[in-house]
């Protein structure tokens, strides 16, 4: 791997790998790290990596890096942010060693097969399910009403929703896309969806190491939205929302983006007289990572699901800024063979044991990953029969539709 | 040791298949095109032998739209020479006459070995790999799962139905048809496919006028359709389950 990056000067691979981490935002923060381990402990699966960020750093500084690089150990990072927000140093471990590192392994060619398939099919098809592309707009077809492409539409239009992966495809995760066309139909608010013009927004392809694709998807949306007029973005993928918020704008591509709970949270006053009693029932929040710890929206999904008559919010124990990880992020969407062989548990199980906890009747999400990873754990997680998952979108829409 | 592989592009099953107003052939209008998976394969068992040996590796493939970019990412995985070869494959191709017009293309590049995949979803006069070997007067073997050389020969492993598996030795220059490589194809980062768009040349050869004869002349083409002697049941889901519940008991089930 190190004939891929070294120039062709004397200097190691060690070197030029550590001075590639200064080019991340922050980056040189990384030369005043303590070695205090507090990373590593809040890993999620820190306990079992053979190097966790605090080890792989002592390796970098003792210039036997390439160990890192030898071992699969990165491979069970699924970028939760977890790590860097503890780091006393305030060192960008996500994004810049563990993202850097994927990068390498990614170049060296020391990639899980299952991985593998996934960012083939996004270089493909341009979504990592291996869907066609021309089904993108397909789970319109369930609502009552019409969703526009900007290609139908032939206007300007005041609102962009970029769908997103899994919202478009996933059977389940589709159930959350119509709900929340819904709520926006009933908002009054004038969108319409790029639909097959759209590719994956890239995010978690460019975590899992595959900067080149990230960017070869980026230029493709930043093609497609150049082409329509719009005001805003919106989106309920925590991933696309933190490209576009994060990442595009490096690439020239900026547009001013909402997450779906931040656009409704300022809309309450007009939603409130919409939202009907639902059974009551207690019901509480998971924050994404990709909202939560690595973007701080925190407040507009507590904002929206306290206002909805009859839910009752409790928190988790861990919640906000210590909040679990699914185990999607970072390639871990498409890691789960792997990271099940190694650890022999999973992320989302963890998470649906705080939410049965709590007593909790309903674990509300606002990510796409999660509908089917937390209703598959929450099959494996004793006394979670009735726990119920939904997005936010679905509670709204069930609220909306509700008897009154 | 040079290492020829034969790829071509097959219709991506990712979308649905129509047939074309002809009835004859495939509506190419939406059709997405793919590497054929096991030429994928192949390519992938030249660059092992090649990591082995120092093997030279040419990959050689019909020019398809899109074969660019599977020719450069063979290059990104460390194919040393990429060969597209033009032709008129619009009308009614097919694998006699990509056989016997490649035969004398690749003759030219002295091949010690030549792989291809051993079968392709759209191959309906026989194999393109086994034609090949025929057209150049070259020994063939198919259904290869791995792939040593010698001297003067390469030792492979066959695999059969059933579960079997021969090794045999065959002498060079050989075709094979590869049904898997020993690794599973590798997946090369899109930073590196780019790289070699900048660095590497396709070569272009002219296959002149195909000659047609010796293919499958299709009478007709169609979606599976249902049966004689298949019931539909109908009506709602307990009227359903009911009639299947008699049904199979009149069939003496239970």
């Amino acid at each position: 791997m190190t004939a891929a990056t070294a120039p062709a000067s004397t200097r190691s691979f060690n070197d030029v790998f550590y001075e590639s981490l200064f080019e991340v935002e922050d980056g040189e923060r990384i030369r005043a790290c303590l070695q205090c381990g507090t990373c590593s402990g809040a890993c999620p699966f820190g306990y079992l990596m053979g190097f966790p960020p605090g080890r792989m750093i002592a390796y970098l500084r003792a210039e036997r890096f390439e160990n890192v690089i030898d071992s699969d150990s990165v491979w069970m990072c699924v970028s939760c942010y977890a790590c860097t927000a503890v780091c006393p140093k305030e060192i960008p471990l996500t994004p810049g060693l563990m993202t850097r590192t994927k990068e390498e392994m990614l170049l060296a060619g020391n990639v899980p097969s299952e991985l593998q398939d996934a960012l083939m099919n996004s270089q493909r098809y341009g979504n990592p399910l291996g869907e066609s592309p021309r089904k993108r707009a397909e789970w319109t077809r369930g609502l009552e009403f019409e969703v526009p492409t900007f290609r139908e539409a032939k206007r300007a239009v005041d609102v962009l929703w970029f769908v997103s992966d899994y919202p478009s495809y996933h059977p389940r995760v589709q159930l959350t896309t119509r709900a929340m066309a819904r709520v926006l139909k009933l908002l009054g608010v004038d969108f319409a969806i790029l639909g097959p013009e759209e590719n994956s927004d890239g995010d978690s392809q460019r975590l899992a190491g595959e900067r080149g694709l990230f960017e070869m998807l980026a230029e493709k949306n930043g093609k497609a939205l150049s082409r329509y007029e719009f005001n805003q973005v919106i989106t309920s993928d925590p991933h696309a929302y933190n490209a576009f918020k994060n990442e595009y704008p490096k690439l020239g591509i900026e547009y001013p983006m909402q997450h779906f709970t931040e656009f409704v949270a300022e809309r309450m006053d007009d939603l409130k007289p919409h939202l009907k009693p639902l059974e009551e029932q207690r019901v509480t929040y998971h924050d994404p990572c990709y909202l939560g710890r690595a973007n701080d929206v925190y407040d507009a999904p507590r904002t929206i699901l306290s206002a909805i008559p009859g839910l009752e919010l409790v928190e988790m124990p861990h919640n906000r800024s210590t909040s679990l990880c699914c185990g999607g992020g970072g390639g871990g969407m498409w890691l789960d063979g792997f990271q099940w062989e190694k650890a022999h548990v999973r992320l989302s199980e963890w998470r649906i044991q705080e939410a049965v906890s709590v007593n909790a009747d309903i674990l509300a999400v606002a990510c796409p990953y999660e509908p089917p990873r937390f209703e598959d754990a929450a099959k494996m997680v004793e006394g979670a029969g009735r726990l119920a998952v939904k997005d936010i979108a679905e509670l709204l829409a069930e609220s909306i539709e509700a008897d009154a | 040791m040079n290492i020829v592989v034969l790829a071509k592009l097959v219709p991506d099953l990712v979308e649905e298949l129509e047939i074309d107003d002809s009835g004859t052939a495939l509506d190419m209008t939406w059709l997405r095109l793919i590497i054929n998976e096991l030429d994928d394969h192949a390519i992938e068992q030249s660059i092992l032998l090649k990591e082995k040996t120092g093997a030279h590796v040419t990959v050689v493939a019909p020019d398809f739209e899109d074969i660019d970019d599977i020719l450069y990412t063979a290059s990104a995985k460390g194919a040393d020479r990429l060969i597209k070869i033009l032709g008129d494959y619009e009308s009614g191709i097919n694998n006699h006459a990509i056989a016997r017009a490649f035969a004398p293309i690749i003759r030219e590049l002295s091949p010690d070995l030549i792989l291809s995949g051993v079968q392709a979803h759209d191959d309906r006069d026989g194999s393109l790999g086994a034609l090949l070997a025929g057209y150049m007067d070259l020994p063939y073997v198919g259904y290869v799962a791995s792939v040593a050389i010698g001297d003067g020969q390469a030792t492979i492993t066959k695999e059969y139905p059933g579960g079997l598996s021969a090794e045999m030795a065959v002498s060079l220059p050989a075709v094979l048809g590869i049904q898997v490589a020993e690794e599973p194809p590798r997946y090369v980062a899109v930073s590196k496919v780019r790289q070699a768009m900048k660095t590497a040349e396709i070569e272009e050869i002219d296959a002149g006028d195909f000659d047609l004869a010796g293919g499958a002349k299709v009478t007709r083409m169609f979606q599976p359709e249902v049966g004689e002697g298949a019931t539909m049941l109908e009506g709602s889901l307990d009227d359903i389950a009911d009639e299947l519940v008699s049904i199979l008991k009149e069939l003496g089930a239970g």
